[in-house]
């Protein structure tokens, strides 16, 4: 007979203890557990033996065995989280570098102001509609109560295209043609693209309006202030000072010009107001019983308010950008601020 | 319209200050646009009579003054203008005196002579720009009063900015009747007598357009002193309504219109041949205005006439032929109303505009003008003498302007502006606003004043109440309206959506103009039928866009000039095309790629974006709505003959188009990479498949790849429509995972790997199937363009 039981687990014991990495230790396993392993051998001599002895020496193999196997996990179990912990390790990386793939864009700041004024008249039921750009002298004056010569033509630089095509000066044509096309109750906004003869610091030949009307029985001027009144607050998200003057639309009657407390100084003055400390934003009024009469609506049973304004204005205010003619050039390092 | 604070308050004056009138008449829709002081801040300076000159002794140009200034003793002062003479009252600034820009006069010498002050010019009191020696007082000026307080100078110089329906207010009068009522004050009119007529001299006056000239009244004066002086109180105040002082007979019939608000004009009568006529213009006939310019008159223009040629525009500007001069003598003073209607227009149509026209053609009051012409009259002889002839009118009673009478309902009143109001109240308002009113059961009856061209109906009298009380007395409120459900519509994509796409896919939106350069826009889309502006802005904003490339390429442009070198816009509006005689408004969605095809990072090799880039973002697009498109290979003139796609709907219609801008436009517009476009008509694009739920298959799918010879001519999409064709019942997906060409494949042919998934819905694929099915899909692509497969 060879070494004895305590030799061959004092080299077992050793070996574990020597053993550096996973598979030396699967080879160690197999040199004493395996089917020629050191301690199956020692189990297979036990035949030999009669059966008192076969058990008291089993037991001392048993042991001796389970010692190792002990050992032998506690060493894997050692040799895993070292193997894992190298892994983790080397897979480490600069988690400041900067991710990869396709950037995201952004709205022009114009469709980001008009989506939000969208949403809020849309949030009480306004429906959005749109109308053409070239329109016809009727649509964009004589239905409005603005027929040929009168003065407030000369406000409107127009654009002509013959003497009865024009690009449409405001979206207040499209007032007319959803009246045309549909009966009271209305509840509309009409954003869209607008232009004038007229180019300088503070004017583009075109730019963007919303028109908003609603028509129904008993609509009165206080409808107006309240709906403008909560529409300026809730887009400037902020309880600004709003107020209204008389002022004069041919299409609306009592007509008004609406001022904000400038959102620059607060009210304060400042070259933004003109030092006044108020910012026009907007021009409303009620829907002039002529304007109905173009579109057969009884003024009698129906009376309505509309409202526009101009909505790279109000984002100039919103952002505090100084020039409008930046809208129009697309110069990327402006456009990506609004991102 | 420009008045003095000082002159408004001669006619009402409340007890509030210029802040909080500019408010009242801001608030009560007469909007103030500026108040500027009438003069600069200057101090210490009074009437001064020179009563002694003697030349310096050292200087050529100095003379050296004793001037009295109120006080005991006479000032000495040295002064070097060249119009002091003896007996002349001036602006004298004293020791102590601080002119405008904060220039202090202190005792000094000059050229070895004492001097105690300063003798001034209208523009070292900062009243003029310019000056040419001292300010010549009024003979009567009195010595050693203070010359601000001489001039009233500590005034204001009110800007109202009047909307075009008042023109009532176009006057000192009218805005003092606005300021009165809304201060619940009495005010007076300027007190205008009759003057007694001198001799008997007139002109016949014959009105040919009765429709258009209502009323005329024309006066002769004669004998008038032509060197007659402007008195300085009338030129301040015409300095201060920013009129020019310009001769005595001119600066009344200025005055007179800031004043009342009518317009007059002054003809020499030596210059007249026989009578006057008031007429439309004839062919052919021109007048020689007042201002330099000679036009050509049309038939529709109104005109005055003597009996030999027309002498004036009515109602917009004079002539030059019969303008009154240095020596006129006798003058033919012509006070009219002229019809809104007839003078609306005329003046832009010849390119003027005048105080004269901008008033007719609102509105003047029709009333006003015998008081007006008598007012003139009365002026011009306290200034420059003469003697009064008769007033020749000719009035046309039916033709004038009449003023009905309003219906206001109480009911229609209450129910707009949201408040009870008594009759009291109402009553109070329109007689203040000089309207007469009748109090009836269910409301009142009102008539407006002569000066009201805008009370027409009963909106029109609301608006007046409301204006009074101030819109910000009435009430807000709260958003009282019938609601109804919104709708949902589905099978329409909202564009906000594929905007949102192409903005994640990195996409920038831009705005640009819809009008364009002709050049751009012809190099382009030249087979395009362009809608023409009649008045552009500029040459290179002259045309109707029919695509927007025109815009994007332009703003593309923008940034590469500016050191961006990757770019990529999209653009939502329309475009506009002559179709058949019509133009045609279509909705585009257009986009625009040039540089990297992702932007600089680490870990990828930079690579520039291709066709593929861009018809993938296509592609994601029409993912959204779920419709089939197919991309044909097609000839568009601005892009490149081989990659160049067609976008159409599976039922042919022309959805849009997406390919490289053709490399000579390229280098034409100045890019120095290529560019790639894509337009879609956004009607089409947005036109959404409602999904239909389809049973999934509960057995497995299999999967098999095929790498296929084709011919190099044979598109990707003829195989896999060859393969749909085959309408297998299993087929679920085709993909496309490489293409090769090179060794082992012949050189006119490519390799095409697709991988196909089929799926049964009834069973599990046996091996021999799934092999009858691939053998099956094989043949006919081998028949139908001799595909084979690659060994």
């Amino acid at each position: 007979m060879s070494a004895t039981l305590e030799e061959i687990l004092a080299q077992a014991l050793q070996q574990l203890r020597d053993t550096q990495d996973l598979n030396q230790l699967d080879l160690v396993r197999v040199h004493y557990l395996g089917k020629k392993g050191l301690f199956t051998l020692q189990m297979k001599e036990l035949g030999a033996l009669d059966p008192e002895q076969r058990r008291a020496a089993g037991q001392v193999i048993n042991q001796a065995k389970d010692q190792f196997q002990e050992q032998l996990e506690a060493k894997k179990d050692l040799l895993q989280n070292a193997a894992l912990e190298a892994r983790l390790a080397s897979e480490s990386i600069d988690v400041t570098l900067p991710g990869r793939g396709q950037a995201v864009a952004g709205l022009h700041p114009v469709t980001t102001t008009l989506r939000r004024i969208s949403k809020i008249f849309a949030s009480v039921g306004f429906q959005v509609v749109e109308g053409p750009e070239i329109e016809d002298d009727y649509h964009n004056f004589e239905a409005l109560n603005i027929p040929a010569h009168h003065p407030a033509r000369a406000m409107h630089d127009t654009f002509y295209f013959d003497a009865h095509t024009v690009l449409r000066t405001h979206t207040s044509p499209v007032q007319i043609r959803v009246m045309e096309s549909e009966k009271p109750p209305l509840k509309v906004i009409a954003p869209g693209r607008v232009y004038r003869c007229d180019s300088d610091i503070t004017h583009t030949p075109m730019f963007h309006q919303v028109e908003g009307f609603l028509v129904d029985t008993d609509v009165s001027f206080a409808d107006l202030k309240g709906v403008v009144y909560e529409f300026l607050r809730a887009f400037f998200e902020k309880d600004i000072q709003v107020r209204f003057r008389p002022s004069y639309f041919p299409f609306t009657e009592p007509s008004a010009e609406v001022d904000i407390e400038c959102v620059m100084c607060g009210g304060e003055g400042c070259r933004v107001c003109s030092h006044t400390g108020w910012l026009e934003v907007m021009g409303c009024g009620m829907i002039h019983p002529e304007v109905f009469k173009a579109v057969n609506i009884d003024s009698e049973i129906y009376s309505g308010f509309a409202f526009g304004m101009g909505v790279e204005r109000l984002a100039m205010l919103r952002y505090g950008i100084n020039d409008l003619r930046l809208f129009f050039e697309n110069d990327l390092k402006f456009l990506e601020q609004f991102n | 319209m420009q008045i003095s604070e000082a002159w408004l308050r001669e006619y009402v004056n409340p007890a509030i200050s210029t802040e909080q009138l500019v408010e009242q008449l801001t608030m009560a829709g007469l909007e103030v646009d500026s108040v500027t002081p009438a003069a600069a801040q200057f101090s210490g300076v009074v009437v001064g009579e020179v009563l002694a000159i003697e030349q310096h002794p050292d200087a050529d140009r100095l003379r050296v003054c004793q001037v009295a200034v109120g006080e005991a003793e006479p000032l000495q002062i040295v002064c070097g203008a060249s119009n002091v003479q003896v007996g002349l009252r001036i602006p004298a600034a004293l020791i102590g005196a601080v002119l405008p820009g904060d220039f202090k006069i202190k005792k000094s010498k000059l050229r070895g002579v004492e001097s105690s002050g300063m003798l001034c010019s209208e523009k070292e009191l900062g009243l003029a720009a310019d000056a040419n020696g001292l300010m010549e007082l009024a003979a009567d000026a009195p010595v050693g009063v203070d010359i601000r307080d001489y001039l009233s100078l500590n005034d204001n110089i009110i800007e109202v900015d009047l909307t075009p329906n008042r023109a009532d207010c176009l006057s000192v009068e009218g805005i003092a009747r606005e300021v009165a009522v809304l201060n619940k004050m009495d005010w007076s009119t300027t007190q205008v007598a009759k003057s007694a007529v001198t001799h008997t001299d007139t002109l016949t006056v014959s009105v040919k357009a009765t429709d258009a000239c209502p009323r005329y009244l024309g006066r002769l004066i004669k004998g008038i002193n032509p060197k007659a002086e402007t008195p300085l109180w009338m030129q301040e105040r015409l300095r201060r309504s920013s009129v020019r002082s310009l001769s005595a007979v001119v600066d009344v019939t200025n005055y007179v219109l800031i004043e009342l608000g009518q317009p007059l004009h002054a003809f020499d009568a030596a210059k007249l041949t026989g009578n006057i006529n008031v007429r439309y213009a004839q062919a052919d006939e021109s007048v020689a205005l007042l201002n330099g310019q000679t036009i050509k008159l049309d038939k529709e223009t109104l005109v005055i006439a003597d009996d030999k040629q027309a002498l004036a525009l009515a109602g917009v500007m004079g002539g030059s032929e019969s303008a009154v001069s240095d020596d006129t003598q006798d003058v033919f003073l012509e006070c009219a109303f002229f019809s809104p209607q007839s003078i609306a227009g005329k003046a832009r149509n010849y390119g003027l505009h005048t105080d004269s026209s901008h008033r007719f053609e609102r509105g003047v009051d029709p009333t006003l003008q015998e008081r007006a012409i008598e007012r003139a009259t009365q002026l011009i002889i306290d200034i420059a003498g003469g003697s009064i002839g008769a007033i020749t009118d000719v009035t046309t009673a039916s033709t004038l302007p009449q003023r009905t009478a309003v219906l206001l309902r109480k009911q229609r009143l209450e129910k707009t502006l949201g408040i009870a109001l008594v009759n009291e109240q109402v009553v109070d308002i329109f007689q203040r606003l000089g309207m007469s009113i009748q109090t009836l059961a269910d409301g009142w009856s009102v008539t407006p004043p002569g000066c009201r061209f805008d009370i027409a109906i009963e909106a029109d009298l609301i608006e007046e109440i409301a204006r009074i009380i101030g819109y910000n007395n009435l009430p807000n409120s709260s958003l009282l309206m019938r609601s109804e459900l919104g709708k949902a519509t589905e099978a329409v994509l909202e564009l906000d959506r594929a905007k949102d796409l192409l903005v994640d896919r990195d996409y920038q939106e831009a705005i640009t103009y819809s009008f364009v350069d002709e050049e751009i826009q012809q190099a382009i889309a030249p087979d395009d039928d362009v809608v023409r502006l009649k008045n552009p802005i500029s040459a290179d904003l002259s045309v109707m866009r029919t695509t927007l490339w025109c815009g994007l390429l332009k703003a593309a442009l923008h940034n590469t000039n500016r050191q961006q070198n990757r770019v990529r816009f999209f653009e939502t509006g329309l475009r506009f095309v002559n179709k058949d005689g019509n133009t045609q408004q279509q909705k585009m969605l257009s986009g625009l790629a040039l540089g990297s095809a992702y932007s600089e990072q680490w870990g990828n090799a930079t690579r520039k974006v291709d066709f593929f880039d861009v018809k993938a973002d296509v592609q994601a697009l029409f993912s959204l709505t779920g419709i089939d498109v197919q991309f044909a290979p097609a000839k568009h003139p601005s892009l490149h003959p081989g990659q160049t796609a067609e976008i159409l709907s599976l039922q042919g219609e022309k959805i849009g188009w997406l390919g490289m801008l053709h490399p000579t436009l390229e280098k034409q517009l100045g890019f120095d990479t290529q560019v790639f476009l894509f337009e879609l008509d956004q009607d089409l694009l947005l036109n959404k498949q409602i999904p239909k739920f389809k049973p999934l298959s509960k057995y497995p799918s299999v999967r098999r790849d095929l790498a296929l010879i084709v011919k190099e001519e044979i598109a990707v999409s003829e195989i896999i429509n060859c393969i749909k064709a085959c309408a297998e019942p299993t087929l679920q997906d085709i993909v496309i995972f490489d293409i090769y060409r090179g060794k082992g494949v012949e050189e006119d042919s490519k390799s095409v790997a697709l991988s196909i998934n089929i799926q049964d819905f009834s069973q599990t694929l046996t091996d021999s199937e799934i092999d009858a099915i691939f053998s099956r899909l094989l043949e006919t692509l081998t028949t139908q363009i001799s595909a084979k497969l690659r060994d």
